[in-house]
């Protein structure tokens, strides 16, 4: 097995509803390496949100393991999970999630506080993220006083400032007009250029087309797996 | 680095308190009413125990009184209890360690008038010669009553410090005729001010001789009759209420395991009786306080369910944040006690004003303190309270899963 940033082998996740048992994920491999940007596309029901969900570890698999940047996570406690989190991953989500009555410079501040860093440094670091999305000037604002594209922005920001092993996307673009998306994916690019490694999960194909990786899932399978 | 995370914490929920200012008021008010209720009870009653001690503290400690007793159960089957003036005679002729026994006779609410105008007493005191220096408590002008009205049933009174002013008497009231329920007295006297006692000012009362009350009360007197005994001996007064009560039982004919139908207090006794009074008037208020902290306490339990549930997203954002059940758990732990906090600082505020208020609507009462420990107490009350309601909002706003919270609507 090739170790890479990423490798599940074998994961599965299954759910107990009404006596059924679902297979939303059902022995998953999948080796991701540092600096790709991949696509995760799928139908809604097809398991791309319990793939993100395990990826990103808010959820555990049933069963196969997951090593994420040289650690063992499928075994791991909430508590862990949570600095895992922290650390290794920065989140960007279809509808944003930031926090609504914290202003884009506190919201990009937030995960630096679960870290336990310094009240100063932290605040410089969530200016720098700022800047680097394009928003310096706006840290004061609150989200309901941003645009969708720079909510999604100050989300780019609050996920690249604790310098992620990964950033995982849930339909990024999702809640956004088509020129704002090409912003968006445009810095996307950019955080390619700059060493991220970028997991997109979608299920819009023009999206997928701009990623060196496309995954498909369907029924809890990877059915086809193409590197352009 | 957990500590700092905790000030953290702290921070964010006093933000997060200011952005809903007026729920966190409202459901912080069962805790300001709480603390402002003990506060203002504390300091009044501190107030009260202060003057009461001083009022005790002018009677003297060595003063022993009798007065007629019937316990209430025997009052509601008709039975009376009375002190004769014989059996002043016999306790001033019998018992040895008595330097001077003064009788008195209350008479309640007798009209006192003046020249049209009327004012009812709280009592008129018929007493003797003497009763002023026993009691710390002398004529502001003109003179006490001396041996000789007694002797010859003198209609004269000396007035207490409120009447002047009731009745628009001159300055200086001695030579006046006032009418006692319709009945002529020429005023000789009349009393220095005296505190308050409770609140209620002891100045509405009027003294005439002894035997005038007497004869006035008839029956009546008897019941009404109570003896003011100063002892020798400053440190026994113990013998000495064992002899009178010896005395008393024999001349009132009281057979061997009945209850006395007198009672003999020293004034020591009645200062204590008075605190017992208060400290169980303090605990009961306490008491009721703990409810309304209690029923607060529930208050702020519920807006902080509801409040989770609102933040459910929130929460479950910080927790992909990598916010830990702990950080979550803290910072709604946080935010109750800030809230309980803030409601006990409000409330000490308030207490204090409404405790200086009734301090100027009573003069008497001396000035009103809240002392230290009323503060601490309330303030570690309320962050108790916080802590205990706080706990189970808290704790489920920790235990949410973060994918659900994540996709809460």
């Amino acid at each position: 097995m090739s170790e890479g940033l990423i490798s599940l082998s074998n994961v599965s996740r299954f759910y107990e509803m009404g006596g059924e048992t679902i297979k939303a994920l059902d022995g998953v491999d999948l080796t991701i390496n540092k600096n790709e940007y991949v696509a995760v596309i799928g139908a809604s029901g097809s398991g791309k949100s319990t793939m993100m969900n395990i990826l990103g570890c808010l959820d555990k698999p049933t069963g196969g393991d997951y090593v994420l940047n040289g650690t063992a996570v499928s075994s791991m406690a909430d508590n862990q999970l949570s600095s895992i989190r922290n650390k290794e991953i920065g989140f960007i989500f279809q509808s944003f999630n930031l926090l609504g009555r914290a202003t884009a410079l506190a919201n990009v501040i937030q995960p630096l506080i679960y870290r336990g860093e310094g009240r100063r440094k932290r605040k410089q670091m969530a200016m720098d993220a700022l800047e680097r999305v394009g928003l310096k000037g706006r840290e004061g604002h609150l989200p309901n006083q941003l645009s969708g594209g720079q909510r999604q922005r100050v989300a780019i920001a609050r996920a690249l400032v604790t310098n992620p092993t990964i950033i995982l996307a849930d339909e990024p673009t999702g809640n956004l007009d088509s020129s704002t998306t090409v912003e968006i994916l445009a810095l996307f690019d950019d955080l390619i250029k700059n060493g991220h490694t970028i997991i997109v999960v979608t299920h819009e194909h023009d999206i997928a087309q701009r990623c060196k990786r496309a995954i498909t899932i369907s029924d809890g399978k990877i059915i086809s797996d193409k590197v352009k | 680095m957990s500590i700092m995370r905790h000030t953290e914490s702290l921070i964010l929920a006093v933000v997060s308190l200011r952005a809903n200012l007026m729920r966190s008021i409202l459901t912080t008010l069962g805790i300001i009413v709480g603390v402002a209720s003990v506060i203002a009870v504390i300091s009044i009653m501190q107030g009260f125990a202060h003057s009461i001690t001083q009022q005790f503290e002018n009677m003297g400690s060595n003063t022993v009184i009798v007065r007629p007793y019937v316990s209430f159960k025997d009052q509601l089957s008709g039975k009376t209890a009375q002190l004769t003036v014989n059996d002043l005679d016999a306790i001033g002729r019998y018992i040895e360690g008595i330097d001077i026994i003064i009788p008195a006779i209350d008479q309640r609410g007798v009209r006192l008038s003046y020249k049209g105008q009327n004012t009812t007493l709280q009592f008129v005191r018929g007493t003797v010669t003497g009763y002023d220096d026993m009691n710390n408590h002398y004529p502001e002008n003109g003179r006490f009553m001396i041996p000789s009205d007694d002797a010859f049933s003198r209609k004269v009174i000396v007035l207490g410090a409120d009447n002047r002013k009731d009745l628009d008497l001159p300055e200086t009231p001695a030579g006046e005729y006032v009418q006692v329920n319709s009945q002529w007295y020429k005023v000789v006297g009349e009393m220095e001010k005296t505190d308050a006692f409770l609140g209620f000012s002891q100045d509405n009362v009027a003294f005439i001789p002894f035997q005038n009350a007497v004869a006035i009360m008839r029956e009546q007197a008897q019941r009404n009759m109570f003896f003011m005994i100063k002892a020798t001996n400053l440190d026994d007064s113990t013998v000495l209420i064992a002899q009178i009560e010896r005395l008393l039982r024999k001349r009132h004919k009281i057979r061997k395991g009945d209850k006395d139908d007198f009672q003999i207090d020293t004034s020591e006794q009645l200062k204590e009786q008075f605190e017992g009074i208060l400290d169980t008037m303090t605990l009961v208020v306490a008491a009721i306080v703990g409810v309304s902290l209690l029923v607060g306490g529930i208050g702020i339990m519920n807006i902080m369910l509801v409040s989770v549930t609102e933040r459910t997203r929130e929460i479950g954002i910080c927790k992909a944040l990598g916010a830990t059940r702990s950080d979550i758990l803290i910072q709604f732990l946080a935010e109750a006690v800030a809230l309980c906090l803030l409601g006990g600082l409000v409330g000490i505020a308030i207490g204090f004003g409404l405790g200086k208020m009734v301090g100027a609507l009573v003069p008497s009462l001396p000035e009103i303190v809240v002392p230290l420990w009323a503060i601490l107490l309330s303030l570690g009350f309320s962050s108790a309270v916080g802590v205990l309601f706080g706990i189970v909002p808290a704790s489920k706003a920790a235990n949410l899963d973060p994918i659900q919270a994540l996709h809460y609507e």
